[in-house]
């Protein structure tokens, strides 16, 4: 499925590396080994040197992730609004740590630096969608909207309540 | 004519393979290689048409960057079409970027055919009726969510311009963010886009280019303030086969988003001023190294380029000058210490983003080891006005060693918190009492965290402090990227220490030891402060709590001298500034074990006030621990060795009987 993305890079060319696994990321949601060793062979570099990179930077991860992502940003600003209290909201709900996946792979919980909203914080992204100024009370009707349908919340939908 | 791309008659001919080196003046000033007066009639209509000043039906502008979309501006874009249809009006919906005023997303601009622009704030999908009603309808004002308008105007609506937000800013970088549509090409060019760029094609040679930019001080807008004409100068005598320039835009501070709002609202900009910089520096290809975690930035960026290499701006032979230069986008993958330029250069050559020792500079041996200039979004911002206008009028701006404006990322506890840029030299409480408006719900101001994870907490008695780049090192904190967080009485300057420490040291990298081992024990020392010992009983650890704090100032000065990168050396600032200013709060949690701002949670207790408990039970059963014990109907108790002091209670509770301390 993956070996597609090979034919729009150059073989041998190490800075295609990131993109790489960017883009196979993109495909699996994750970085199976399989795909890590095809790379160290397209690239010509050792597999230790490739599971170096992947390891190095937050965005690529070994496991797979759940359905729903959930981004709590833990910037400045929003440290300063408590997402602490946010973050322990939601690992109180979901029953995870942060980094954990839940049991029935319905929600992965992630932490972010900064995903630069800092004017509406704190702030947690649900897969594409927004969450600003929201309180840890908030948090229980938010993931049950995502935990009982498939059908795909609009941006700011909970929000505009949590403004009022 | 519908694009400046289409020919005005057979004579013009200019496309991306046989590039006319007038492109860009004949934007703005009509057909110069023919005189024909029904052409520079087609020239001036459609440059009125995209400066919005001629139009025959209402223009509805919508903010739509990452702070406008998290307020919900699709679901108001939405509610306007359907309106629109709904009501059988016939308008033109344009997507702007971020004007700043953040905290009033979504802001929605009305443009009737001969009138002046009117803002509009906070709109909702159920306001949006309303608004159609009285703004476009009725032709009026739609009172109640008015902000301001764009020019003088018969309504007597307050201009934008006068307003508390606006009136201290000084707008060179955020000039065109929230006014014009940052996906058209056109639109960037009828607002005298590219005219920087055209004007040192035709007229500079690249050393001059250089000097101008020295002439003007501006200095690198990314953090350390190096003079961006020297950095310029030293790449422009390298002799190399490729040189290349690498705009960074891996804006990891947490609490910053300039970058973010600058590519997002006016992505041209910054190209611009990267094609200036590649002219400058002999360079033949760029990089924009961009967050991940910006998506819409990235795709404005990608569509930004396409639209230049379609118009013949980025490429082989720029407008016929023999100039050759163009840029592709590397995707940054999360990790802070990649805004180092060593460490971004290792990222883009696809190793882990480790800084590397300098000398050899990135001037001298840069990416693939070719000499390589790096600088961030907003300096490229700068450059297509100081070229424009001269280097005179940019140093007439800001103070002695600092010149120009800075954008500032307003956020915390203020009133309007948003993106702000003002000339150097503003004080920091005109930014943080007059622009912001202060601190809401009557708290009273305790700290301003100026300059990211590298910067201090600068507290009320230095905010007579200008902004620049000397007077914020000196009093402890510096300019860092533009992070401008406002802090209250509510926040703890401990609390805020451990956040930063516990910040730095996961993103170090781990290439040097005083950083990766020297912040993992400041970060011991600093969460030993809060930490509760009551159910200890090895009095050691007590012990080591006062211990820590001695070693504390040592140990910051070691890795501050003998770290390999910035952002080793700048680590301990966030404690040191701390230490200096807010002493008698670590003091009040050392010896009297509290946190007066009821943040540090081991320190507080949590009880019930039995007179005002109704034994409802809804905080027994909210208690994820089950420290709370008592029967229904009588007041509850809460176990302190079985608290742990989450908060829970206090939200559920009703009766507001529980109590912290």
């Amino acid at each position: 499925m993956h070996t597609e993305i090979f034919n729009h890079y150059e073989a041998k060319d190490r800075s295609a590396l990131i993109p790489l696994l960017q883009d196979i990321q993109g495909i699996y949601n994750y970085l199976p080994e399989s795909a890590l060793k095809d790379i160290s062979e397209f690239v010509d570099i050792p597999l230790s040197r490739v599971y170096g990179v992947a390891t190095f930077y937050n965005q690529f991860r070994l496991k797979p992730l759940g359905e729903n992502v959930i981004k709590v940003c833990r910037g400045t600003a929003c440290h300063v609004k408590s997402s602490a209290n946010i973050l322990f909201a939601i690992e109180h709900e979901l029953n995870v740590k942060a980094g954990e996946t839940t049991r029935d792979k319905k929600f992965t919980l992630e932490i972010v630096n900064c995903i630069g909203a800092c004017s509406i914080a704190p702030v947690i992204t649900i897969n594409e969608d927004y969450y600003g100024r929201i309180a840890a009370k908030d948090i229980p009707k938010i993931i049950k909207n995502y935990s009982k349908k498939n059908i795909k919340q609009e941006t700011g939908a909970v929000m505009e309540e949590s403004v009022k | 004519m519908k694009s400046f791309l289409d020919h005005c008659c057979e004579e013009c001919w200019h496309s991306a393979k046989s590039p006319c080196d007038q492109f860009i003046k004949c934007c703005t000033d009509g057909p110069l290689c023919h005189h024909n007066e029904e052409c520079k009639k087609k020239y001036q209509r459609l440059g009125n048409q995209l400066r919005y000043s001629d139009h025959e039906i209402p223009i509805i502008f919508i903010g739509m960057g990452t702070c406008g979309l998290a307020s919900g501006a699709l679901k108001v874009e939405e509610a306007i079409k359907a309106e629109l249809l709904k009501q059988n009006i016939s308008a033109k919906i344009e997507a702007t970027g971020c004007i700043g005023f953040c905290a009033k997303e979504v802001i929605v601009d009305i443009k009737l055919p001969g009138q002046t622009r009117i803002s509009y704030c906070e709109i909702t999908p159920k306001l949006v009726p309303k608004l159609i009603q009285k703004a476009i309808v009725e032709k009026g004002i739609f009172t109640e969510k008015v902000l301001g308008a764009h020019e003088e105007n018969k309504f007597g609506v307050p201009l934008l311009k006068d307003d508390p937000f606006f009136k201290h800013q000084l707008k060179i970088v955020l000039e065109h963010c929230g006014i014009i549509n940052p996906t058209s090409i056109d639109t960037y060019l009828a607002h005298g886009g590219f005219r920087a760029f055209d004007k040192i094609l035709s007229m500079m040679t690249p050393i001059e280019v250089v000097k101008e930019i020295s002439a003007s001080g501006l200095r690198g807008r990314g953090g350390a303030g190096f003079p961006t004409g020297k950095k310029w100068e030293l790449a422009n005598k390298q002799k190399a086969d490729h040189k290349y320039l690498i705009c960074n835009a891996d804006e990891g501070d947490p609490g910053a988003f300039m970058d973010r709002s600058v590519l997002e609202s006016d992505p041209f900009r910054v190209v611009e001023g990267m094609m200036i910089g590649g002219y400058a520096i002999g360079a033949t290809s760029g990089y924009i190294y961009c967050r991940a975690e910006y998506p819409l930035a990235i795709e404005r960026l990608q569509n930004t380029i396409e639209l230049c290499r379609k118009y013949g701006l980025l490429g082989e032979n720029i407008l016929n000058s023999n100039f050759t230069f163009d840029l592709k986008i590397k995707k940054g993958a999360g990790a802070f210490v990649c805004g180092e330029e060593t460490a971004l250069i290792g990222s883009i050559e696809g190793k882990r983003g480790m800084p590397r020792p300098r000398p050899p500079f990135p001037t001298d041996a840069g990416l693939f080891g070719k000499p390589t200039v790096i600088n961030n979004v907003e300096t490229f911002s700068n450059i297509a006005a100081i070229i424009k206008k001269g280097s005179h009028w940019f140093s007439a701006i800001g103070t002695e060693k600092s010149k120009g404006t800075k954008v500032f990322a307003l956020s915390g506890k203020i009133l309007h918190s948003g993106l702000v840029e003002v000339p150097m030299g503003t004080k920091l409480s005109e930014v943080v009492f007059e622009i912001a408006g202060g601190i809401p719900n009557n708290k009273k101001f305790k700290a301003v965290q100026i300059g990211g994870p590298s910067g201090g907490c600068l507290p009320e008695r230095v905010m007579q402090t200008q902004v620049d780049y000397e007077s914020l090192k000196e009093v402890g904190a510096m300019m860092g990227s533009g992070g401008f967080v406002v802090m209250d009485e509510d926040t703890c300057m401990v609390d805020v220490a451990k956040y930063f420490l516990t910040f730095i040291q996961s993103e170090s990298c781990g290439k040097c030891v005083p950083c990766r081992e020297g912040t993992k024990r400041m970060l011991e020392i600093i969460e030993r402060i809060p930490k509760s010992y009551k159910s200890t009983k090895n009095k050691t650890d007590q012990l080591q709590r006062f211990k820590g704090i001695i070693h504390l100032k040592r140990l910051s000065s070691v890795i501050k001298d003998t770290s390999l990168c910035g952002l080793g050396q700048s680590a301990p600032n966030p404690v040191l500034s701390g230490l200096q200013y807010f002493r008698e709060e670590y003091e009040e949690h050392l010896y009297d074990r509290k946190c007066t701002a009821g943040v540090c949670k081991d320190l507080l207790t949590y009880s019930i006030d039995n007179t005002l408990c109704e034994g409802c039970g809804v905080c027994l059963r909210k208690c994820g621990v089950e420290a709370i014990i008592g029967e229904k109907g009588h007041a509850h108790y809460i176990l302190d060795e079985k608290c742990i002091r989450c908060g829970m209670c206090i939200e559920a509770c009703r009766f507001d009987a529980i109590m912290v301390n």
